[in-house]
């Protein structure tokens, strides 16, 4: 599985102009993801995936923009692209799948019609071959492929949103983007199409970037993890690893959040006080006001340190250096 | 199909309002039209002038109220007006058959001319955000389209007519004298003569096409669907009218067809500004004029006409959205 | 009234998104924004001549026949006289009055009928909420004009009063489609829900929680109204049905045309009431379509700044 990445952002960071002054919702952020594998980016609400995984796939609309960074994808910088290189690379190489189908997909064409001009800008002109593909990846899913003539509105929630992964996997891409694309289902919906997506991946072996506030649904399903808080990365690794021993207290305090449905009870602790506002954030640890380990160095901005399962954004797993900068 | 046949019965529903609306003026009011008309004409009235009142009204009949107005009905629906006291002795029905045509050409395609046109700029306007043309168009239409028609009207005379000595007309529809025939000479006397009233119905209406798809527009383009589209690599263009202006249409769709009652204003003192023998003109002379019959036959059948154009506005609306066929 | 169109129809697709902006907000939003100043400025300058004519006019009495007839614009009259010998500027300023109150009382009461009927239609629902809405339907569709036509001639025109009720009546309509379509989203929002279950009544919900909320769509409506009464009376007047002996501007507009202004060379009898109308109209224009900017920001002039180059 490790190869060279298929995606590698550096000191990504997005501003938003806004009356009061520029708001970073996403800051110096890094990230590699490698072919084949699944990376979940979760945290609550307000932290700055969204806004990183658009930023990513250049999909911001004004007034937020990306003002630092690069974010390179098969070699090439989509940052510094133009819109025509980048419609080329669009859906072939990366596509996108969204939070609710039902607001991502065109209300007033059918669904084999938004099939077709995605492959029509991509240079297939024979109608024969979009209908056979369409009907194919729709199989992938399991939708009938009377549905090509159906209208979003009249599929059911479950069903649109398989129809957008379907959508998402015309050209059978590198990489699929994905915004929360299960909340708007119920749990058990949720479960299916978690299952289905991974089974997806593995056939066709596309990596899949997976923004979600839910930990617990990608505990199982991914590779990778990115904890992010207040705009920053504050926790890198493997799933299994940050699950088993988590290194930065946000994520601990996150898996405290889910109680264990074998293991013993114990009282549901959340994490006191709210993410800071960005317009003008903690000069040191962002964490650090919410955190029940913080100690005097925390005033300083920590970087990604060693942990023993992972990276992660916090001194208390500095390393010991004889001088301390002071 | 529920849709269509639930508009067909706002149809039906509002035409009987206004008919009802329409039989139940003249016999609120206080005075009495029949007395009226004798104090105008002195007393020398024409007993067939008489017999048209009553047929519009039921005055001086021995009817009972409800069935003067089943008589009333039945006589609306087979066309029979009464004759007008005006054109004595036309009736009503042919007058209005004159005056037909030249409000549905003047008017009707004027207004549409204003809603396809200015629904263009606003679409181009709402697309380009942030360019000169955003900055401007918004003020401009917004002062333009609360302008008085009327007054427009006056100043397009004023500048194009008056101060030009002549070079555009600005009464009737065509000279004075000229017979009407199907002929290119007459053809261009009638477009001259149309070009002013037609400017001043364009001008004060477009702005507030273009206003709306504008804000329509900037309101769907910050839809997901937009933004999916972008992520697709489709072009600009197909992004601009297939997703987002196909979307951002229908509620302009449905505000034209709330406006026309206010269009029909407008035009009608256009017609009056103007002189053009339309059916608004017509009915201000008949209101002068205190012929009843012909100014109630009129307005029903202004009522007609703008009821049609909105269940137009309904089919097509049945026709862009797919969710109105299915939902009903 | 296109342009109470545009404000009704944008908020009509996003009925539940004017936010509430209370006492000061509002005052604040309007310092900022350029159109609502112009159009506050426009509303503040007739609102002056409407109550304190007398400081702007040394002519004591504009409807008499006192001075030389079609006089050009002089130092001593600035816009000219009419054919009957009066004073343009004077005529204007004092017809300020008419229109001002036109607008406010029709806009008023409209408005209130509106918020009646619209948001009771909308708590009320079921077979009342059909019954309003197919009438509200009906009247909207309805061509007012030439019913207001028909009506005056019968109930003798010239009578303000009339012409103030029958532009009430035709002018709710609009409003109450809005305010019920708004009033139906939010319905089933949160505070809206705490309240039922704290169990209040309908009226006290309907009087202290919702229509607090709804203050933005009742004061475009009032606007909206406003110009739809202020062209409306004007063109009225105009062909003659409002009261031909008293003093506003679409009277002047009446007695300008009957005596073939432009062509006899008094454009200026024309122009002026018509601009006044027209500035009159243009400021409810405006602050209606301001309101929408300010409670919609993705409405807003977009601002790019030209320094850096812009990558989305």
């Amino acid at each position: 599985m490790p190869s060279a990445p298929v995606l590698e952002a550096r000191g990504l960071t997005v501003e938003y102009d806004t009356a009061a002054g520029p708001v970073r919702a996403v800051e110096d952020f890094d990230l590699d993801i490698h072919a084949g594998e699944f990376v979940a980016v979760v945290g609550e609400s307000g932290c700055g995936k969204s806004t990183m995984l658009f930023a990513l796939a250049r999909l911001l609309s004004p007034p937020a923009r990306v003002s630092a960074g690069s974010v390179t994808f098969r070699g090439r910088d989509l940052v510094t692209m133009t819109d025509r290189e980048l419609a080329a690379t669009r859906w072939r190489h990366l596509s996108v799948v969204m939070q609710s189908a039902m607001n991502a997909l065109n209300p007033v064409t059918q669904i084999g019609a938004q099939f077709a001009d995605a492959m029509r800008a991509h240079g297939e002109r024979s109608r024969e071959a979009i209908r056979r593909r369409s009907e194919e990846v729709l199989g992938l899913v399991g939708i009938d492929s009377v549905h090509l003539q159906s209208y979003p509105h009249q599929l059911s929630g479950g069903m649109r949103q398989r129809a957008m992964i379907a959508m998402a996997l015309l050209f059978t891409p590198d990489l699929v983007i994905m915004d929360e694309p299960t909340s708007a289902l119920d749990v058990v919906a949720q479960r299916s199409l978690m299952r289905q997506i991974k089974e997806l991946q593995q056939r066709l072996g596309f990596a899949i970037l997976f923004v979600t506030h839910d930990m617990s649904l990608v505990s199982h399903f991914s590779d990778r993890l990115v904890v992010m808080y207040a705009a920053q990365a504050v926790e890198v690794g493997a799933t299994q690893g940050i699950f088993a021993s988590p290194g930065h207290p946000y994520t601990q305090g996150l898996l405290d959040a889910f109680p264990s449905i074998r293991g013993p009870r114990v009282p549901l602790t959340g994490i006191p006080g709210n993410p800071p506002g960005l317009l003008d954030p903690p000069a040191g640890c962002r964490f650090a006001p919410r955190c029940p380990k913080r100690f005097d160095l925390c005033d300083v901005p920590p970087e990604l340190y060693q942990a023993p399962q992972s990276r992660a954004a916090c001194h208390l797993h500095a390393p010991v250096v004889e001088e301390v900068v002071r | 199909m529920r849709y269509l046949l639930r508009r067909l019965g706002f149809f039906v529903l509002t035409l009987w309002a206004a008919v009802t609306v329409n039989f139940l003026i003249p016999r609120l009011m206080p005075g009495d039209p029949a007395s009226a008309m004798m104090a105008r004409f002195h007393g020398r009235v024409n007993p067939a002038a008489m017999h048209s009142l009553e047929v519009a009204f039921g005055v001086n009949t021995s009817q009972g109220l409800w069935s003067q107005y089943v008589t009333y009905l039945h006589n609306t629906v087979t066309g029979n007006f009464g004759t007008s006291l005006t054109y004595f002795p036309l009736s009503v029905s042919t007058e209005i058959r004159q005056a037909l045509p030249w409000t549905l050409g003047l008017i009707g395609v004027a207004t549409v001319m204003a809603f396809v046109v200015g629904t263009f700029i606003g679409t181009v306007s709402g697309w380009r955000r942030g360019g000169v043309v955003d900055s401007v168009v918004p003020p401009v239409f917004v002062v333009t389209s609360a302008l008085p028609y009327f007054w427009v009207g006056m100043m397009l005379i004023l500048v194009f007519s008056v101060m030009t000595n002549g070079a555009l007309p600005n009464d009737g529809a065509y000279e004075v004298g000229a017979v009407p025939t199907f002929s290119w000479a007459f053809g261009y006397d009638v477009v001259r003569h149309a070009l002013l009233p037609a400017a001043a119905i364009l001008i004060t209406s477009i702005g507030g096409w273009i206003l709306t798809m504008r804000n329509n527009m900037v309101t769907v383009l910050a839809e997901d669907y937009v933004r999916m589209g972008r992520a697709k690599g489709l072009s600009d263009r197909e992004i601009m009218y297939q997703y987002a202006a196909r979307n951002a249409l229908l509620p302009n769709l449905a505000g034209f067809a709330m406006s026309l009652g206010f269009v029909v204003s407008g035009a009608i003192l256009v017609e009056y500004v103007f002189n053009y023998p339309g059916l608004g003109y017509m009915l201000l002379n008949a209101v002068n004029n205190l012929d009843y019959p012909l100014m109630q036959a009129l307005f029903l059948m202004i009522t007609i006409a703008v009821l049609v154009a909105v269940l137009i506005c309904d089919f097509l609306t049945a026709w862009l959205d797919p969710r109105a066929r299915s939902n009903g | 009234m296109s342009a109470a169109l545009v404000a009704g129809t944008a908020s009509e697709t996003q009925a539940s998104g004017r936010s509430q902006r209370h006492g000061a907000d509002v005052l604040r939003a309007i310092r900022g924004n350029r159109k609502a100043m112009v159009g506050a400025f426009l509303l503040l300058v007739f609102t002056v001549l409407a109550i304190v004519p007398q400081w702007f006019t040394p002519v004591a009495d504009p409807d008499a026949h006192q001075f030389g007839l079609l006089l050009a614009p002089s130092s001593a009259h600035p816009l000219g006289t009419t054919a009957f010998g009066q004073d343009i500027l004077a005529q204007l300023i004092y017809g300020t009055r008419q229109s001002m109150v036109i607008a406010v009382v029709v806009g008023g009461l409209a408005t209130l009928i509106s918020v009646l009927i619209g948001v009771s239609a909308a708590y009320l629902g079921g077979v009342t909420d059909g019954v309003l809405s197919s009438i509200t339907d009906i009247f909207l569709v309805i061509p007012t004009f030439p019913l207001i036509i028909v009506i005056a001639a019968y109930a003798g025109k010239g009578n303000l009063t009339v012409m103030i009720l029958v532009l009430v009546v035709t002018g709710w309509s609009y409003g109450a489609r809005q305010l019920r379509a708004q009033a139906l989203s939010l319905r089933n929002r949160d505070f809206l829900e705490s309240a039922r279950v704290r169990g209040e009544r309908p009226s006290y919900i309907i009087a202290v929680e919702v229509l607090p909320t709804m203050t933005s769509l009742i004061l475009a409506n009032f606007l909206g109204v406003a110009l739809y009464a202020v062209l409306t009376a004007a063109g009225l007047q105009f062909i003659g049905l409002g009261d031909n002996s008293s003093m506003s501007w679409g009277t002047m507009l009446h007695w300008a045309q009957s005596n073939s202004a432009l062509q006899t060379g008094q454009p200026l009898w024309v122009v002026a009431p018509g601009l006044c109308v027209a500035a009159l109209g243009a400021s409810f224009a405006l602050l209606n379509y301001a309101f929408d900017e300010i409670s919609n920001p993705a409405l807003r002039p977009v601002r790019r700044p030209r320094a850096q180059r812009t990558r989305s």
